[in-house]
């Protein structure tokens, strides 16, 4: 029988695991992955407290979660496609246009 | 047994999620990736939640990664993979994400020992799901589909061949 917080930990290492190839990167379309990486990393401890409180609420919610990361995952790939039509890659040092 | 099915799943999980940090080409991040979702499924799996698990490789490890293949084999880059980063960066950003894994370790602890008092057991079977989806939360589920058709319509305006603002 394994403990849920075995599986908490595991989902903290994810998450961090996800920051980390989030600022390490440079690419928009990797560091949108690492975006989903640090999703799931939510989804796993939503379904790790879920078993330790024995709670079926939050499945639920890690279904809305799945719903939104695949309704973001849309809308980002189009901006990804629209900024590359524009500029030709996809570097994100391109898009600090905005700062001074 | 389920020690070991754990222990290989997770590690396989980050392991991949590691080998995406670590490898330059994107496309293979990707599959990366794909492999991490899939082993993350298999982790729900353990974690009694099996239709989570189905939805997470169907959704996750299918529809999306499959959305991502498909726009980095329409961006095509030859020479805009932007150079690597300087090793000093690696090192400092492994020190930090130390730090956060310990902050976060300590927040879980808190939450997960006040929190965890053994609850009768709800309907973690499908049955169950759908039956929370459609009472209790049926105003997020109406919700969800608006959301659906907005990323829809916002993903053809943005990315639609006559695409003029």
């Amino acid at each position: 029988m394994i403990p849920g917080s075995a599986f908490l930990v595991l989902a903290i290492v994810l998450f961090v695991l996800g920051v980390l190839a989030f600022f390490l990167k440079r690419d928009l379309l990797t560091q949108f992955m690492s975006v989903e990486v640090m999703l799931n990393a939510g989804n796993l401890a939503f379904l790790a407290l879920a078993k330790a409180s024995s709670k079926a609420e939050a499945q639920v919610i890690v279904f809305f979660i799945l719903t939104v990361a695949a309704a973001e995952a849309v809308v980002g790939m189009a901006i990804v496609l629209h900024f590359f039509k524009q500029r030709k890659c996809i570097r994100t040092e391109d898009v600090s246009g905005l700062k001074g | 047994m389920a020690w070991v099915i754990f222990g290989f799943l997770s590690l396989l999980c980050a392991g991949s999620v590691v080998a995406m940090v670590l490898s330059k080409n994107q496309a293979h991040n990707a599959l990366f990736l794909v492999l991490s979702f899939a082993s993350l499924g298999g982790i729900f799996g353990l974690l009694d939640a099996p239709f989570v698990a189905a939805a997470q490789v169907i959704i996750y490890a299918g529809a999306i990664m499959v959305l991502f293949l498909f726009a980095i084999m329409m961006i095509n880059l030859k020479e805009g993979l932007p150079p690597e980063r300087k090793r000093v960066i690696y090192g400092i950003s492994a020190v930090l994400g130390c730090v956060l894994f310990a902050e976060l370790l300590i927040v879980a602890r808190r939450a997960f020992f006040h929190g965890a008092e053994a609850a009768p057991a709800g309907g973690a079977n499908p049955a169950g799901l759908g039956h929370l989806l459609f009472t209790d939360y049926l105003y997020p589920f109406e919700l969800t589909s608006l959301l659906l058709v907005a990323a829809l319509v916002g993903a053809l305006t943005l990315a639609g061949k006559k695409g003029s603002s």
